[in-house]
């Protein structure tokens, strides 16, 4: 078809830069994960805590040099109502998004400075070409599922990457969650695991299969998939940006650092 | 708006009442049920009559066992499944007696929505096989294909039989609901503005038509009103959302023909307006803006949507006439699927699937909420009912919609962009828009505390899921994929 090669070519190139190179990564403007800023919290105030529908945010009960709040980014959703609540600007809108992270604890505030996680890296060598992903939904509200299929857009063209979306699991190194873990998906999705070949890895995507998130529990959702598979990388976000599944897949491979540490963005 | 009025019916009288609105034209839209009383469960009816830009809202107080309206009105067919999974009231002479909402194997001590039901029990699963029909007649060749609910590259789960012989398929049946959330539920006990999170979750590429829907069946049980800036920046995310909805849509159907091009094209258009979304709300899901009464923060649209627009435009339709005009493509759609004008009627068909089948129905224009009523807006109907007509009616939305837009962007009116909104206890609201893929119904219920006792959820693939299989009994394998991707159908808001 000429006329549709044309039309192609027209276009000239319509792949983002990043983040093969330096350049626009097509996130301007995406509101992030809310920033806590301790040093600006105030004695007795609560509102954030009360707002936040998935207790992402929980008053300690006796402050310690670490502030007065446990903030879990695992479960949070990025309402943005703390941010709309709080009246000091202890929790800040911010536009950090690369919050993959291999360890769960990595995504919980912390005072103490950052400090790059020295996760086990020689085991997963063997993917510096090309990695094979499979994705289960396992109830998510498909908004993961929206971000995943744009991978595949030629704006972030992920096989550029080495990184292939395959159809069978038995190709499979790396299965690809979303989705609180609901009762009717538990069985599939061991299942798909199940037929996947050994050496083969997990990661959560998305707070849903994180940590359950807006959706967790109930009598039909699970907690996302603690419990239930081994998970070697967590991903929050209400949905995690093209970029940041992107930023995890990469760092997965250790071809990009792990940014979050502490619950907050290192440099 | 002003509220629906309400009309009692008496079991025995249902069926009356639901024949004599097919007689004189109307249509039922929805049925559900809830507590109104811990001890008293109540139907309801929501249903379109001939004329009335208003909708009737049917109570019915049960005895026992309900009249099962699916002999009249197909629709209501999945309806009452869902009640009796959810609230274990039976209907009688149903045609499908089977488990819709939660599977088979599935054997909860109380329904899941009985008051006693012990909160934040999970259901347990021994989950089986659906029951399947028998094939009758010479069955040796016919093949039985169960496809799913983990499919091939990145879909929603949901579960495919196909009987098969050869390329034919003789019956398809989808089974659906794996991903049920049991999301209404959550709503339950919270304030009124405690749902918005919710809502903007149950369908992620159709969060607006979802919170917005919400926010109006709040509105409504208030009997507040959104201020006129609101009302067009919600008109403006709405369109917005229709936008890449629909240009994902037809960089999809591009994939189920093999054109290759067609479908980079259509995807990076959808990427394109998801970044514009995000330049405008900070959400490429244009999330956490919309709130009960109009909007969380004000929106700064103008001085620049009105150019990116106008490249979308451009660029839009030297894409559409290739599509248009690709022989390989069209020879694919059409023809395909044909949905018949009465089978989409009977089915509950919404949105642009029953508008490629020959309605003319749009709740933006039939019963305008937000700023429609302000606003020129065009309703694209075809008549072929085939997969090419499908696409023909989302291509016709897309340059509607951004006219529609273009028209809020000169007229939007500066004001405040937030009303008070007092939920009296005890009150009710019904919410609708015209989502992408159809009319979405939001029905919220509070109770004597201004807590809500029930929400409601219809959306719109619920209803395109019921009709689709019609489309692919009879139909071959090679054209499956076209045929569900003509659909646009997402399984997220339909299993809840
Ligand atoms: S943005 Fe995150 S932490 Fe803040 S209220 Fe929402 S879910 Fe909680």
């Amino acid at each position: 078809m000429p006329l549709w090669t044309l039309l192609g070519l027209r276009q000239g190139k319509q792949t983002a830069p990043w983040p093969l190179a330096e350049g626009a990564d097509g996130q301007a403007a995406f509101i992030g994960m809310p920033r806590y800023n301790s040093d600006r919290c105030t004695e007795e105030c609560r509102a954030c805590a009360d707002v936040c529908p998935t207790k992402a945010i929980t008053i300690r009960l006796q402050a310690a040099e670490s502030g007065r709040l446990d903030i879990d980014y695992g479960r949070c959703i990025v309402c943005q109502l703390c941010t709309e609540t709080c009246p000091t600007g202890a929790m800040t809108r911010s536009s950090d998004w690369a919050f993959g992270a291999r360890r769960r604890q990595d995504l919980v505030w912390q005072s103490s400075p950052f400090e790059p996680s020295s996760a086990d890296r020689a085991s997963r060598r063997g993917f510096r070409r090309s990695l094979h992903v499979r994705h289960v939904d396992a109830g998510s509200c498909n908004g993961c599922e929206s971000e995943l299929q744009a991978l595949n857009s030629p704006f972030y063209n992920l096989h550029r990457l080495g990184i292939f979306f395959t159809a069978s699991p038995r190709f499979a190194d790396l299965l690809l969650v979303t989705g609180p873990v609901t009762y009717a998906m538990l069985t599939p999705l061991r299942a798909t695991y199940e037929a996947m070949p050994e050496p083969r890895w997990v990661m959560a995507i998305g707070t849903c299969a994180v940590s359950g998130g807006i959706a967790e529990g109930g009598y039909a959702s699970g907690h996302g998939l603690d419990g239930v598979l081994p998970v070697d990388v967590y991903l929050p976000g209400c949905p995690p940006n093209p970029a940041a599944i992107i930023h995890a897949l990469l760092m997965f491979l250790d071809r990009l650092p792990q940014r979050v540490q502490g619950g907050r963005l290192g440099e | 708006m002003t509220a629906p009025p309400h009309i009692w019916v008496e079991p025995e009288h249902l069926r009356d009442a639901a024949r004599r609105l097919r007689e004189t034209g109307g249509r039922l839209q929805m049925a559900y049920a809830w507590y109104s009383e811990p001890s008293r469960l109540e139907l309801r009816y929501v249903a379109t009559e001939a004329g009335q830009s208003h909708f009737a809202v049917w109570r019915c107080a049960p005895n026992g066992a309900a009249p099962s309206l699916a002999g009249i009105w197909p629709l209501t067919g999945w309806y009452e499944r869902e009640i009796t999974d959810l609230f274990g009231l039976v209907f009688s002479e149903h045609p499908e007696p089977h488990r819709l909402m939660l599977h088979e194997g599935v054997n909860p001590i109380r329904p899941p929505f009985d008051p006693d039901y012990p909160a934040q029990t999970p259901l347990e699963a021994e989950l089986k096989q659906q029951s399947v029909p028998e094939v009758a007649g010479a069955t040796a060749d016919v093949q039985l294909l169960p496809f799913g609910p983990v499919r091939a590259d990145v879909f929603e789960s949901g579960e495919f039989l196909f009987f098969y012989v050869g390329e034919s398929i003789l019956h398809y049946q989808p089974r659906l609901f794996f991903k049920h959330r049991g999301m209404e539920k959550r709503f339950e006990g919270l304030a009124a503005e405690g749902g918005i999170v919710l809502a903007e979750r149950i369908s992620g590429v159709a969060s607006v038509a979802h919170v917005l829907a919400y926010c109006q069946a709040v509105e409504a049980a208030a009997t507040c009103v959104a201020p006129p800036r609101a009302r067009f920046l919600r008109v403006l995310l709405a369109e917005m959302e229709r936008l890449y909805n629909h240009l994902h849509y037809l960089g999809h159907l591009c994939h189920t023909t093999t054109l290759k091009v067609g479908e980079a094209q259509g995807k990076l258009l959808e990427e394109r307006v998801k970044q514009l979304n995000a330049r405008l709300t900070g959400s490429r899901f244009l999330r956490n803006i919309l709130t009960v009464g109009g909007l969380r923060r004000d929106l700064s649209p103008k001085g620049w949507l009105e150019a990116e627009l106008k490249t979308l435009q451009e660029d839009f339709s030297v894409y559409a006439r290739h599509l248009e005009n690709t022989d390989s493509h069209l020879d694919r759609l059409i023809t395909t699927g044909i949905l018949e004008q009465r089978v989409a009627f009977d089915q509950g068909a919404t949105g642009p699937v029953q508008r490629a089948s020959g309605f003319d129905r749009d709740v933006r224009r039939d019963h305008p909420y937000a700023a429609y009523a302000e606003l020129p807006l065009t309703v694209p109907v075809r008549d072929a009912g085939d997969a090419h007509a499908r696409a023909q009616v989302r291509m016709a939305e897309i340059d509607a919609s951004i006219a529609v837009v273009q028209h809020v962007l000169s007229l939007l009116p500066d004001g405040p962009i937030k009303a008070d909104c007092e939920v009296p206890p005890g009150s009710e609201g019904l919410g609708f828009t015209e989502s992408p893929r159809g009319t979405l119904f939001y029905a919220v219920h509070f109770d004597q505390r201004g807590r809500l006792a029930r929400v409601k959820i219809k959306s719109p693939s619920f209803s395109n899921w019921r009709v689709f299989p019609f489309t692919v009994h009879g139909s071959n394998m090679m054209d499956y994929a076209i045929n569900e991707a003509s659909f646009g159908l997402t399984i997220a808001g339909c299993d809840r």
